[in-house]
Order: structure tokens, then C-alpha cells, then sequence
């Protein structure tokens, strides 16, 4: 009887809470989002070596730890005015290209996808037809009947055993699921393959970072070397792994991934109309070039999108004290200059102030103060961070490929360009930037190649590796576009020690909570209007979210127009409906 | 497509936890005990798995034997030292809404359901105290680091003995 009581620890980022009120016609009129559990790495990290500090800042997250490892390195390189060797910067986006990869396959057949895939669904597919559709869209070679009735009865065995529980979302069945039996079946049988793909594509950071998991960063560069001749630096045997590795990227996800969301996506075009939210969108920019202060030189540039105007594209500096601030109005903080105040990150304050309500409880005191996260926001405007942002961004600044891909994706739906700002535009928009990512990692590649031959080996600029040769009082910011969205993290450094550290990551941005001035963040934006089909299981609003990305787990909490609740969904999945 | 589970031979000890949450890390300050005990050649690979949920995927199929080290919620007093065989560890998971919600629990059933959960597998590992931000252990917790590593290096030299049979060669 053991094995019903004992549980190991749940590792989560924290839970996401979303409270929702409905109309007569079960429409959403109001949704607030909380984060129910407290990040303390900005109080962990006062004090500290700054370049011990992305050893901290990758715990932050389980699952993000490159993307504040490269945040964090970058601020301290930034505040110490270290610049980082051609090759070493070649090699970092790489590693950054990777992830991108690695981190939308797995979101969207192991999350997402179950959104819109019913599982159950599968069994009842012509695995022929499913076979006829696969060769239709794409060269990949699992492709046999055959081999689809062998994914079918792989199901039907899970599905005899009861566990079907590891196909996590369990809502089969549920009548917002439109796809055939048969495209069911291709998208499950790309939710296994997925598995086994993500253990080809993670050499990259075995090989530059030393070890992976947990790769090793280094404040000034990089800390493998580059000796052709060497055993233990990047010679030619790693560098002919890594291009393998990046073919075994690409052509899943130009044979696969990009294939199935076309293949996916023309049933679900009402989520083309629904989920914006904001219209504002904010990028930080990535993939810099040698001069990492040049933004012009930046793949994904350095945008401000508001009201969906993309000819009106600007750069926000993440220096400027006053555009760039949180608020803690509504959130589980105190500032000594008040609730209403806010304060750019290089002033800002970690100092906690829960207020209730005391779990285990039924609503969230949304007038008060909700949410563990701040709300950040651009001269007071909330924004949208993420894939749908850098898309956005890439495409207005006129990205050639950027715009084919996205044109063509638009005229394969035929759906106008509005259509990109919804649920299925993010979910769309994350799997064209993949495409266009994977592509750049050929690129960078061939580059790094090109800068070994001529001679640019040196990986590690140690000039200012000494504390003796930094200044006294020195201020940074490092950022990085997570997979998730626009991360940074800000730094101060008083003699040699951290004297503030602030991240500001994506899903802050994105599940703020209201501000000073009542705005909601964006996924309290995006579910207003939405209904549901059935409220007592919430389909909807999970697609919705998880077209965000979170990097939290969630919990959802509804209410009915005469205040009774409807459902609470937690990890567990108790649903009842007691009103 | 190995047709059994895991590189026979191939053994591994997995530290899990996050180490920002005090006794939340107790699996990776564990295993950073028992790397100091084994010395520069381990003869295991000893792997800081953190908090990577489905990313520890390709580790946990890639071997025959797998140690894993971790915080265990069991319902006992804290810092009890906790052990569980590859048979009493459920393999579970429920409805999620992020990619990060993924369990270990959920790691292992994907193994299980995809025939490659390794062959030996054990939990070891103690009940915590102490949640909170931080990053040393509490006292209670700490004090049964001693006594896991002590536990795990009897489970290596058995999985040696093991391995030595299988492969013939004298123990």
C-alpha cells in the first residue's frame, strides 16, 4: 500500500492560478492570473560574486537553466564592459538555436498538441488513410500503414492498461476536439517520435557546455576550447557530431513539426479569431552579432509593437529608469515608496508582503493583492512576450524569410494577417520561428567553421576576469529570448559583490497581474470573450494559455455569473460542479 | 531502438531537486556527497538531473541501472531516510498545464510505457523539513546525508557484483 501514499516532492516553477467569471452564455467577461509560489533568487543572489551568478540564476528554473545562464553571463559582461570572442559568441548561439528547437518540439507535441490531439481518438483511424495523409504532406520516412498500426496498437495497449494518465491532459472525448481519427493518429505517432528526437539534438550542449544536464557558462565567453588536434577541446570529431546533430534538427522539424501544425491548424481556425489579448508586444532581441551593443546587428531586432501596428515598430532600451518598470499594486511585495510606485530594475526591491488569502481557499481577493508576480510593463503599457512577439517583430523589420513563412502559412489557412494575432497565431508563430532558428543554426555553423579556418580559435576573453580590474559601482542588463519570450536580468555591482540582481522573465510579462493603473496582463487580456463549450471542463482556456507557454504549472478556477464555482482544475484534475 | 531497456552495464546515479528550495535539493547535495566518497573514478556516471523533468528522459533510458536520488514526501517525520524499489514507486501523472509540470514519476511511466525503464532501478532519498527559499539543507535533513550515501554505495557495490556475473568476469 505504499505506493498510494508516497509522492516525491512535485518540482514546479510554482502553481499559475487563473480565476475566471463567466456571463449567462458562459463566456469569459473577466479572468485574473496568479503565481501562487515565490521566486527568492534576487534575495539568494545579493552579495555574491557576479560571475558565480548564473550558477544561482540557472536553478531559478528547472527547466529555462540555459536561458538565465546566458541572461545572467551576459548582464555581468555588459556591467564589466567584457566583450566576448568572435568564436565564443558563434558558439553561444548555436547552443541558443538548439534550444529554441528542443524547447517548441517538446512544448508543442508534449503539450500542446494534446490540446487539440484526442488520443483516444487514434484508435478508431485507418492507419492506410493516416499513411496516405503523412506522404501527402512531407518526405519523412515513417510513413507505412504499417508502421501507424503499430503506433495504434502501442495506444490501445496504454489504453487497456488504465495509464493512460502519461497522455497528460485527459480531456478525450471532449466535443472541441475537431480532428479526424486519422490526423489524430499521425500527431500521436509524432508525440513518441518527438521522445526519441530529443536525445539527438541535446549535443550541442553536452559538447560546448562540458557536461549536460547543466551545462557549464563562463563570465567572457565560453569554457570549451578550440583545438583541432585536442582530445578534450572542440576538435574535428565534435565539430562533424554537432553538424550532424543539427541535421537530425532540421529535418524534423521541416518534415515533421511544420508539416503537422498545417496539418492541424485548418480545424481549429475559430482559435484565429480568439486569444490576442494585448496587441502589444515586446522582444529584447537575440542572436547578436560581434558587437553585442549593436543592435542593429541582432537576428530577432530589439521591438516595441503597440496596437498591432507593425509599420510603427520601435526600439525600447531596457536602460531607461522610466519606461522600463514593475508594479507590485497587486502583487505580494512592498516598496518603501509605496503600492502604487514603480521602479525600474536596477532599484528594485524583493520584500515580501502576503496578504491572504491562507490556503487552502476559494478565491483569490482580486481587488487586493493576488500573485507572487510583479507586473511589469513598458511606459505603462502591459505587452505580450514570446514567439507570436518575435515573429512580429522579425516580420516587420522585413526578415525575407520571416515574411515568406508567414505569408505562406497564412495563404496555405487562407487567413489574413489579423489572423496572426490569436491563439492558433502564437501557436503558428512558434513554429515559424523553429523553422527559421533551425536554419540559422546551419548558418552559424558554417560561420563558426569559416572563423576557425581562418585562425579566431580563442573562445575566452580574460581581461577582466580579475575583480581588481573592474570599476567600483558598475550597472548591467542581460537578455535573452527565452523560447518562452523576453527575458532580462538587471544588475548592480557595488566592489566586487552583487548589490541588487532582478530577472524579469517571460511569463511575468505575460501573467502579470493588473497594475497601479488597473491594466490586465496579458493572459487576463486574452481569455475575456472566450466561451466555453463545457465550463466544467475548461478546454478552452487551456489551449488559450498554453499557447503562452507557461512556465508554471496551473491551476484554473471559474465562476459562474451568481458567484458559484464551476470548476478547479489542479494536478490532479478535480473537477466539480457544485453551482 | 534499443529492444531492451537501457545500455546494459550502463549505470547511472541521478541527483534530483532544486537547490534554491532547501530541502528540496537534499537528492543533489546527496549526490555530491557520494561523488566525494567515490573519489575521481567512480565507476557510475553521477548526474545532477536537477529539476529537467521530460529533458531527463534520454538519461534515465540510456542505462540498465539507475540509482535515483531524491526528496521523498512519504508522510514521515523529516530527514527519515527513504528507499523504494523499481516495483514501489508509482508511475503517475495527472492533467498539467505546463511544459515544467512534468514529474520524475511522469519520466519513469514514459520509460515504462515505452519498454525502456531501466532493469535495476531504486529511490532513495529522505522526507523533508524544510521547503523554503534557501540553499542549505536543515539540520534534520542534513543529518541523513551520511546515512543515504552510505546506503548508496552498498547499492553500487551490488550492482557491481551484478554486472561482474552478468559479464562473467570475477567479481
Amino acid at each position: 500500500m505504499t505506493r498510494l501514499v508516497v509522492d516525491p516532492i512535485t518540482r514546479i516553477e510554482g502553481h499559475l492560478r487563473i480565476e475566471a467569471e463567466l456571463d449567462a452564455s458562459n463566456t469569459i467577461t473577466q479572468a485574473y492570473s496568479s503565481g501562487t509560489m515565490v521566486r527568492g533568487i534576487e534575495i539568494i543572489l545579493q552579495g555574491r560574486d557576479p560571475r558565480d551568478a548564473w550558477a544561482f540564476a540557472q536553478r531559478a528554473c528547472g527547466v529555462c537553466t540555459t536561458v538565465h545562464s546566458f541572461a545572467s553571463i551576459r548582464a555581468v559582461e555588459d556591467a564589466l564592459e567584457i566583450r566576448i570572442p568572435k568564436a565564443a559568441n558563434l558558439m553561444r548561439n548555436l547552443m541558443i538555436a538548439q534550444q529554441y528547437a528542443h524547447d517548441h518540439v517538446m512544448h508543442f507535441y508534449h503539450l500542446h498538441a494534446l490540446d487539440w490531439v484526442d488520443v483516444v481518438s487514434c484508435l478508431s483511424a485507418d492507419p492506410a488513410a493516416t499513411s496516405a495523409i503523412q506522404q501527402s504532406i512531407s518526405p519523412w520516412p515513417n510513413s507505412s500503414p504499417g508502421y501507424f498500426a503499430d503506433v495504434q496498437a502501442k495506444v490501445q495497449a496504454i489504453v487497456d492498461s488504465g495509464q493512460l494518465s502519461i497522455f497528460a491532459n485527459g480531456y478525450w472525448g471532449h466535443p472541441a476536439y475537431k480532428l479526424p481519427p486519422e490526423v489524430n493518429l499521425l500527431a500521436v505517432a509524432h508525440y513518441l517520435e518527438a521522445l526519441d528526437w530529443q536525445s539527438h539534438v541535446t549535443k550541442i550542449h553536452t559538447i560546448f557546455g562540458g557536461k549536460n544536464p547543466h551545462p557549464n557558462f563562463v563570465v567572457g565567453g565560453v569554457p570549451m576550447p578550440i583545438d583541432l588536434d585536442s582530445d578534450t577541446a572542440l576538435n574535428a570529431e565534435r565539430l562533424a557530431i554537432i553538424g550532424d546533430s543539427i541535421g537530425e534538427i532540421t529535418r524534423f522539424v521541416d518534415q515533421v513539426y511544420l508539416p503537422d501544425l498545417l496539418a492541424i491548424a485548418p480545424y481549429y481556425l475559430e482559435y484565429a479569431g480568439l486569444g490576442e489579448g494585448l496587441g502589444n508586444f515586446l522582444t529584447w532581441g537575440e542572436f547578436p552579432g560581434e558587437d553585442p551593443n549593436d543592435t542593429s546587428q541582432l537576428l530577432v531586432p530589439r521591438a516595441l509593437i503597440l496596437d498591432r501596428d507593425l509599420a510603427g515598430i520601435t526600439e525600447p532600451d531596457p536602460r531607461d529608469m522610466e519606461a522600463m518598470k514593475e508594479f507590485i499594486t497587486h502583487s505580494w511585495y512592498r516598496y518603501e515608496a509605496g503600492d502604487q510606485a514603480g521602479l525600474h530594475p536596477w532599484e528594485g526591491e524583493t520584500v515580501f508582503n502576503e496578504t491572504g488569502p491562507t490556503p487552502p481557499f476559494e478565491e483569490l481577493d482580486v481587488e487586493g493583492k493576488y500573485t507572487w508576480l510583479k507586473a511589469p510593463r513598458w511606459n505603462g503599457t502591459p505587452v505580450e512576450v514570446g514567439p507570436l512577439a518575435r515573429v512580429l517583430a522579425m516580420y516587420a523589420a522585413g526578415h525575407e524569410q520571416t515574411v515568406e513563412l508567414v505569408d505562406s502559412v497564412l495563404a496555405t489557412l487562407g487567413a489574413p494577417i489579423e489572423a496572426v494575432f490569436s491563439t492558433l497565431g502564437r501557436t503558428a508563430a512558434r513554429a515559424i520561428e523553429t523553422k527559421v532558428f533551425a536554419d540559422h543554426l546551419r548558418t552559424t555553423y558554417d560561420e563558426l567553421l569559416a572563423a576557425i579556418q581562418a585562425g579566431d580559435t580563442q573562445t575566452f576573453n580574460a581581461d577582466r576576469w580579475e575583480p581588481r580590474s573592474w570599476p567600483g559601482s558598475a550597472k548591467g542588463f542581460g537578455y535573452m529570448e527565452a523560447p518562452r519570450g523576453a527575458l532580462g536580468h538587471w544588475v548592480v555591482i557595488e566592489d566586487g559583490a552583487i548589490d541588487n540582481y532582478q530577472l524579469v522573465v517571460p511569463t511575468t510579462w505575460n501573467a502579470s497581474p493588473r497594475d497601479a493603473q488597473g491594466n490586465p496582463g496579458a493572459y487576463e487580456a486574452s481569455l475575456v470573450g472566450t466561451t466555453l463549450a463545457q465550463p466544467d471542463i475548461p478546454l478552452e482556456i487551456l489551449r488559450t494559455i498554453h499557447s503562452f507557454d507557461p512556465c508554471m504549472a496551473c491551476a484554473i478556477h471559474l465562476v459562474d455569473a451568481s458567484g458559484n464555482e464551476v470548476a478547479e482544475v489542479g494536478a490532479g484534475l478535480h473537477v466539480h460542479a457544485d453551482g | 531502438m534499443g529492444d531492451g531497456p537501457g545500455v546494459e552495464g550502463r549505470r547511472v546515479v541521478l541527483g534530483l531537486g532544486n537547490l534554491l528550495n532547501r530541502d528540496e535539493g537534499l537528492g543533489v547535495h546527496a549526490l555530491r556527497a557520494l561523488e566525494r566518497r567515490l573519489g575521481p573514478e567512480p565507476e557510475v556516471e553521477l548526474v545532477d538531473g536537477g529539476v529537467l523533468g521530460l529533458n531527463l528522459l534520454p538519461v534515465v533510458e540510456a542505462c540498465s541501472h539507475l540509482l535515483v536520488l531524491d526528496a521523498v514526501d512519504a508522510g514521515e517525520h523529516p530527514g527519515t531516510v527513504v528507499e523504494l524499489g523499481r516495483d514501489d514507486i508509482p508511475l503517475l501523472a495527472g492533467v498539467k498545464l505546463s511544459e515544467h509540470q512534468v514529474t520524475f514519476q511522469e519520466v519513469l511511466g514514459l520509460a515504462s510505457f515505452r519498454d525502456r525503464l531501466p532493469a535495476t532501478l531504486h529511490l532513495l532519498g529522505a522526507q523533508p523539513q524544510d521547503l523554503r527559499i534557501g540553499l542549505d539543507l536543515s539540520a534534520v535533513v542534513a543529518a541523513a546525508i551520511p546515512p543515504i550515501v552510505e546506503r548508496a554505495a552498498e547499492i553500487l557495490s551490488a550492482w557491481r557484483r551484478s554486472v561482474a556475473v552478468v559479464s562473467g568476469r570475477p567479481g
